[in-house]
């Protein structure tokens, strides 16, 4: 990875060339204070390039490449700022359904993905459960084995005031916190009993908190079986952190860039301040932790479908590694930059605040430093 | 700071009640929230301070002040702060003040310092410029001189509060053909929401408003609003002792942080426990908390120090410096532990009504805003890089 095959520089090429078209910082920043959202012109544009199907079957209209094409496309969402909910809808949403939907549900919901025609929200994260997928107090129940009853309050669901549908995660059976019990249940989001309020993150995505109060749902719904609902819920959040830890390697880039060419023409005390020994120590500080950061993403793809362990412990250092990287990357990106880099109208800063998000979406590196300690050791005692 | 007597301890005391009686319960709501305060508030408070006397108590008795010596200065500052008392004025109090106070006319002092107390007046700082940050010296900003006016022209940018000012007071070029700190000269400028003066926001990353971008065309300044002799501005702004900036790392407002984080801690859980129950958190925030106490005891060494008669230097640059350092690593924590609710976006939760479906504490609302505007430390009033440089060169000698 990061040394493109002919097709991936092909997908690279193209997302460059598209994105530089209808998404410069200006164009980016005049969407979002217009409609406060993103922008379905530009989903059409997505759709149109085959992206909402990237990873997807063919059978469905997709091009079904693997993550590493996926990462190549996310690398340049990284690189500008993309809002939309390419994240929720097609790398959650499409992986989830593809490995999990009863067939004809799947066929038909990633067909409309694939064509722009379906967005999706996955509802797991709860105020009390932190980053924990194994934790909810949302509950799915049953008396008769085949309708349900869904109640619970979701935190900070990623799309779900565009989402069609709703992928949320239930306590079918067990006790808090064993990875047995949990089901995952496909709703409509205009079904009777769920409510939720939409807000904007801080980097211009959105979210909402959403309650669902006596949501009803059926067998046909399950994505998973029913009680085996966590490995599929589990790695398809790892495949998500990978996805998104290769659009933080692409918001590194340009901090880098940015902040590179600042040193070189900024001037202070009769000289440029790029000449400061300091300041270049720093920045190639910086430098390591993004070559790193590269690195470690590569890694971790090459054991999102190895042995469960390896997969979680390999995943979760990365997510370590990449996560404390964009934070010194961003942090320093805005202090060597001054005062401009304090604000709204530079970018530099709206790179820190993204990556500060895909920090810690999925689990930060405090969290994933605990999982990589369960895990790592597991998987060595193998 | 330490009590070093039983005269500080029943000061402390005193301070205390003060806050406890006069602190009103809807600032004392806001400030554990974190929102910020209306100028109205910050005046009505200010006022409060002024009644009791404590408004700038380490000015001299003769211009309303009380002559404290330092330590009881960092008393008040420290329980003001703790508490979550709007800040006092730094502009008005701590800057422009103790400027006149030292280097203005009789008529300047007569003229400034009662608005000063009165709360009249809200002071802003003219210093930065586009092309003169850190290298301040190097201001563009002209003053040429009409007979007994000067017409200022040009730009002064990242001006904190300039939105909220009534005063300006700013260093202007007078003359450009000299070194250039020997062609600065230090302004009043009285009218500053007049003639020829604009002010632009500058949002921060985090869309609060804090800085501004102000320019002058053609405002005229009367002569006798110069501090100090003509081209010797830089002086005049340079002549804040150093014992004046011991209050620049501003760790009581750190102190409140960590007992936020405290608190938000016994709360939120993580895998069943609570957070201040982990290994992981509890490691991170007393090693924060050690940070602090090492910092807090290094200024009160130094306010000992100026209290036995000794002269500080340098040293007190870098006090702001770290300060800043550890107050960034407790709004990171801070905002680590709100979880997922570090990621929304405050002013659209500000907007949430209270019956809807919203299910993130009150108190995490505005940590991830306080760690976007906590950045901003290391860079104003000096970046910590240029602290780093004086220190090496006047303390070090490197």
């Amino acid at each position: 990875m990061w040394e493109y095959t002919d097709e991936q520089r092909l997908i690279d090429e193209s997302a460059a060339k598209l994105l530089e078209r209808i998404y410069q910082f200006e164009d980016r920043k005049s969407r979002l204070e217009s409609t406060g959202s993103w922008s379905h012109t530009v989903w059409r544009e997505f759709a149109e390039m085959g992206w909402l199907g990237i990873h997807l079957p063919e059978d469905v209209g997709g091009i079904a490449q693997n993550i590493e094409e996926v990462a190549v496309l996310m690398r340049q969402f990284g690189r500008h700022l993309v809002v939309e909910p390419f994240v929720p809808t097609t790398v959650l949403g499409g992986h989830l359904l593809m490995n999990g939907a009863a067939f004809h549900v799947a066929q038909e919901r990633l067909a409309a993905i694939v064509s722009g025609d379906c967005q999706v929200a996955v509802a797991f994260s709860e105020s009390s459960n932190r980053f924990h997928l194994n934790r909810m107090s949302t509950r799915a129940t049953s008396s008769n084995g085949s309708t349900f009853s869904i109640s619970g309050d979701k935190s900070v669901v990623l799309n779900a005031k565009s989402a069609d549908v709703i992928i949320v995660a239930t306590r079918t059976s067990g006790a808090d916190g064993e990875e047995r019990g949990i089901s995952l249940f496909l709703v409509r989001a205009d079904s009777p009993g769920v409510t939720m309020t939409p807000y904007r993150l801080n980097d211009g995505t959105h979210a909402a908190d959403v309650a669902f109060r006596d949501v009803h749902a059926t067998n046909e719904d399950l994505i998973g079986k029913l009680d085996e609902g966590f490995e599929p819920l589990d790695s398809a959040v790892d495949y998500a952190c990978v996805a998104t830890a290769a659009e933080a390697v692409g918001a590194m880039e340009v901090i880098m860039e940015m902040t590179a060419e600042y040193l070189k023409t900024r001037e202070q005390f009769g000289r440029l301040i790029g000449r400061n020994q300091a300041l270049q120590f720093r920045m190639v500080d910086m430098h390591f932790a993004l070559e790193e950061s590269r690195s470690m993403v590569a890694a971790a793809m090459r054991v999102l479908d190895a042995a469960t362990q390896s997969r979680r412990a390999l995943v979760s250092a990365m997510k370590v590694r990449v996560g404390d990287a964009a934070r010194k990357i961003g942090q320093q990106g805005v202090q060597l930059h001054g005062a401009i880099g304090m604000t709204d109208e530079y970018a530099v800063g709206h790179y820190y605040k993204r990556l500060e998000t895909l920090r810690t979406l999925f689990g930060d590196p405090d969290h994933h430093l605990g999982r990589y300690g369960i895990w790592s050791q597991t998987a060595n005692d193998r | 700071m330490h009590d070093i007597t039983a005269e500080d301890a029943k000061f402390r005391h005193e301070v205390k009640t003060f806050i406890r009686d006069s602190f009103p319960d809807e600032l004392k709501r806001k400030a554990e929230l974190g929102r910020s305060f209306s100028r109205e508030e910050q005046i009505d408070w200010h006022k409060r301070l002024s009644e009791q006397g404590w408004l700038a108590p380490a000015w001299p008795v003769e211009y309303g002040g009380r002559d404290w010596p330092a330590h009881w200065r960092y008393i008040l500052e420290d329980e003001l702060a703790i508490a979550g008392c709007p800040p006092t004025l730094s502009f008005n109090i701590n800057m422009i003040g103790p400027i006149l106070i030292a280097q203005g006319t009789e008529e300047q002092r007569a003229k400034y310092l009662p608005r000063i107390l009165s709360c009249e007046d809200w002071w802003c700082q003219g210093y930065s410029e586009p092309g003169s940050g850190s290298d301040l010296a190097s201001l563009s900003t002209r003053a040429v001189r009409d007979g007994g006016e000067y017409i200022v022209n040009g730009s002064k940018i990242w001006t904190s509060g300039a939105h909220h000012a009534n005063k300006m007071f700013c260093l202007v070029r007078t003359d450009p053909n000299v070194k250039p700190q020997e062609g600065i000269s230090f302004l009043l400028i009285d009218d500053f929401n007049g003639p020829g003066i604009s002010v632009r926001p500058i949002p921060f990353i985090n869309e609060r408003h804090v800085f501004n971008q102000v320019f002058f065309e053609d405002v005229r300044v009367p002569v006798a609003n110069r501090v100090g002799n003509e081209n010797e501005g830089w002086t005049v702004a340079k002549s804040l002792l150093s014992h004046e900036r011991l209050g620049g790392a501003r760790t009581a407002e750190t102190r409140r942080y960590l007992e936020n984080a405290k608190s938000i801690a016994s709360r939120e859980l993580d895998g069943g426990e609570r957070l201040i129950d982990t290994d992981w958190f509890a490691r991170r925030l007393w090693r924060l908390e050690i940070d602090l106490i090492a910092l807090e005891q290094t200024i009160f060494r130094f306010v000992s120090d100026v209290m036995a008669g000794k002269t500080l230097g340098a040293e007190t640059s870098l006090l702001k410096a770290r300060g800043t350092e550890v107050r960034q690593g407790i709004c990171d924590l801070l905002s680590d532990a709100a979880g997922y609710y570090g990621l929304p976006f405050e002013q659209d939760v500000f907007a949430v009504e209270q019956d809807e479906t919203y299910f993130g504490a009150e108190d995490l609302v505005t940590l991830a805003g306080e760690r976007y505007s906590s950045r901003g430390g290391s860079i104003a009033g000096g970046t910590a890089e240029v602290q780093a440089m004086v220190t090496a060169k006047r303390v070090l000698g490197l």
